[in-house]
């Protein structure tokens, strides 16, 4: 991009060879020069304020600005028109007397279903990422960092019990699983045990089976990300969300146990060539622990493109959840999301073209942003990228 | 060579394997049953109910429907539920429509991707390049309902051509240029928005791939020797920055029975992605799992021809 960012120039003192700026500055300094990614984080910004407004407006069982009014006689109105103050009886006013982004076909304020959606937006996006980004973080760090660790036969049950009691606590009959799942726990606890006591067991008993190595804990997480990769993602999600009660958690929580598979393969990746680096070699020699060693040390340093790729994937949480809603998925009815307010103004396209734009506008203006933001963010990181792009 | 394929057949299968007991995990465990579809129809006696959970093997243990499902799967006599037809034959039918979407969007894909990236790579940080980024963007941003909407009105308002479902009806005396041409105006636009994503995601990869061996030592070489600016760019650095883009061959393989259920729901179009879309909503487990499992194959045989495609290009890759 440019030359003078990367060192002072050779000629700058003899004595002083420290960067010119912090770490923190030189950030904020790239951040100012990429006009795209400024704007972005401006939008991201103005995106947050927005939603918090709205939510604020919004919410309660009488809110200032009521996203549910429907007022028959003012229906399909364009933006800016004023109310008919002589048809409205008193709690139908709008407030300001305007509908400044018109009105639907049931009457109802479309700014304040906008206002309302936008707390739908962010709040998706934000725990859907928040979601992906930690089973990322931790799968990823334990495949990275204590992927060496050799599973014998025992773990693999106790996995296998957990899971299964997870799922039936979660579905059918919660005795049987919680009794599976304290059958698991104590298995797990035990094989452990066994492992750092160092104690060969004897040879012919059952337990000797149970010990037997068979692969180790990077192999088992990886080869689970390769089949969760295998689903098409809008069709699991579709499918879930399909067959779940319809409330916005569940969507919140199915993006985002369904879209974690990248991040832990990079923060995977991350980890192995960092742990091999000399900072940790030091750590390690200063006779830190491990966990600190992997929290204050690793950890921080694989952070910055897992912010990248959380940016992204907010973005793409975003549009998903935009795209369910437009399926008639997701947030029940009466709730206005960007999604329903276009699907349901869809059928008026010619006549009330509003219903379709302003949604669809907010919802590519906000993607944008951040999608404008988080590669931005990759490319001020990254300083390998720094020179060539 | 051979051993890597052994191997990774072998390690295949049992991610299939898995995958396969993951998503009738998925859909069995999930709340609700298929026959309580229509709890309301009067016709759906409990009786009714009964007979149908009996004839599904709906009132088994859960292990036993699986082997049931699966068994049914490979023998191929697995049936909708909801009109008793076997399930491939449904998928095959819908698969024959959803072909020509992939196979057009994909060669839209291809052919504008590579002139946009190649250029951008080539006049760097120049207006075209700054722009063509800029719409990349707004191509990856842009959610494919609104903007089949933006479409829809602008070919329907300026050309006056109908473009929702797959044809026309009643044009059948009109001879074959005019249905021809219907099939393809029917055809451009959902095609078209199918690939507006892949666009945008290639030809940013092509650009950076471009950067990057326009970077390399050699291209300084060519450079200094005196070739013209032509043979350095399109001889030298674009035959070598074409090298990952032979494995993406394999990878767009899945996108086969992706198919966009937004798009294809907007445009009325019976393809997969719809078919996949009714099913769920009627809780057809059977066509639910199948297209699952075969989309799971594709994917599967899509990484493989890629890592096989690969071994082939790029001698200096031993797996």
């Amino acid at each position: 991009m440019n030359s003078h960012c990367a060192s002072p120039p050779a000629s700058a003192g003899t004595s002083d060879i420290s960067p010119k700026r912090s770490p923190r500055a030189e950030i904020m300094h790239l951040l100012v020069r990429n006009r795209l990614a400024l704007s972005g984080l401006f939008i991201f910004i103005l995106f947050i304020v927005v939603a918090v407004v709205g939510l604020i407006l919004t919410a309660g069982t009488t809110p200032l600005y009521d996203p549910a009014m429907v007022r028959m006689q003012e229906k399909l109105l364009p933006p800016l028109s004023a109310a008919q103050v002589e048809l409205l009886t008193p709690q139908q006013q709008p407030p300001l007397g305007i509908y400044l982004l018109g009105t639907d076909d049931l009457g109802r304020d479309v700014c304040a279903r906008m206002l309302q959606g936008a707390w739908v937006s962010l709040t998706v996006g934000f725990v859907a990422v928040g979601i992906a980004v930690i089973i990322g973080i931790v799968l990823g760090g334990i495949a990275g960092y204590g992927g060496h660790y050799c599973l014998a036969i025992g773990h693999l049950v106790g996995i296998t019990l957990m899971l299964c009691g997870l799922s039936l606590c979660l579905t059918h009959s919660a005795l049987t699983g919680v009794v599976l799942l304290i059958i698991a726990i104590l298995l797990l606890l035990g094989a452990f045990k066994m492992r750092s006591r160092g104690r060969k067991p004897p040879s012919g008993t059952w337990w000797h089976v149970l010990s037997t190595e068979t692969t180790s804990l990077d192999t088992l997480i990886m080869r689970f990300v390769d089949i969760m990769l295998c689903f098409p993602s809008f069709f699991l999600i579709l499918t879930v969300v399909a067959l779940l009660p319809a409330s916005i958690y569940n969507i919140m929580i199915v993006i985002g146990l369904t879209s974690w598979m990248g991040t832990t393969r990079f923060v995977r990746a991350e980890i192995l060539s960092l742990r091999e680096q000399d900072f940790v070699t030091a750590a390690r020699a200063l006779g830190l622990s491990g966990p600190r060693i992997i929290f204050r040390h690793i950890i921080p340093n694989a952070i910055a493109p897992v912010l990248v790729s959380a940016t992204i994937g907010i973005a793409s949480a975003i549009l998903t959840e935009a795209g369910l809603s437009f399926l008639g998925f997701g947030v029940p009815p009466p709730h206005a999301t960007w999604g329903n307010i276009l699907a349901d103004g869809k059928r008026f396209i010619f006549d009330a073209p509003w219903l379709t734009f302003i949604p669809g506008s907010a919802i590519l203006i906000v993607v944008l942003a951040f999608n404008l933001f988080g590669e931005g963010l990759r490319d001020i990181l990254n300083p390998r990228l720094r020179e060539r792009y | 060579m051979l051993s890597f394929v052994a191997r990774s057949f072998v390690q295949k299968i049992v991610t299939l394997f898995f995958v396969s007991i993951v998503s009738f995990l998925i859909i069995y465990l999930a709340p609700g049953e298929p026959s309580q579809v229509d709890p309301l129809n009067p016709k759906f006696t409990p009786e009714m109910v009964e007979r149908f959970r009996k004839e599904f093997h709906l009132d088994q243990p859960l292990y036993r429907q699986y082997l049931y499902f699966y068994g049914g799967f490979f023998s191929g006599k697995t049936v909708s539920w909801k009109d008793n037809e076997p399930a491939l034959a449904k998928i095959e039918e819908r698969f024959w429509n959803s072909l020509p979407l992939f196979i057009v969007g994909t060669i839209i894909t291809w052919t504008l991707s590579f002139p946009v990236g190649i250029r951008a790579a080539i006049a760097r940080n120049g207006i075209f390049d700054r722009s063509t980024t800029f719409i990349a963007y707004l191509l990856i941003s842009i959610p494919g309902f609104f903007f089949a909407y933006l479409l829809i009105i602008l070919i329907v308002t300026r050309l006056h051509v109908p473009v929702i479902g797959m044809e026309t009806f009643g044009l059948g005396g009109t001879g074959t240029a005019a249905l021809f041409m219907d099939r393809v105006w029917h055809l451009l636009l959902p095609s078209l928005l199918g690939a507006t994503g892949g666009i945008a995601i290639l030809s940013r990869y092509v650009r950076s791939q471009m950067l990057e061996v326009e970077g390399q030592d050699y291209i300084r070489t060519a450079r200094a020797k005196g070739l013209s600016p032509e043979q350095v760019h399109y001889k030298h650095a674009l035959r070598n920055a074409l090298l990952p883009f032979v494995t993406m061959f394999g990878l767009i393989l899945p996108g086969l029975i992706g198919g966009s259920v937004i798009i294809e729901s907007i445009f009325s179009w019976p393809g997969m992605g719809r078919m996949a879309y009714e099913a769920i909503l009627a809780r057809d487990y059977p066509i639910v799992l199948t297209l699952n499992f075969i989309s799971a194959v594709l994917v599967l045989l899509g990484t493989f021809i890629s890592d096989v495609l690969y071994m082939i290009v790029d001698p200096r890759i031993r797996l």
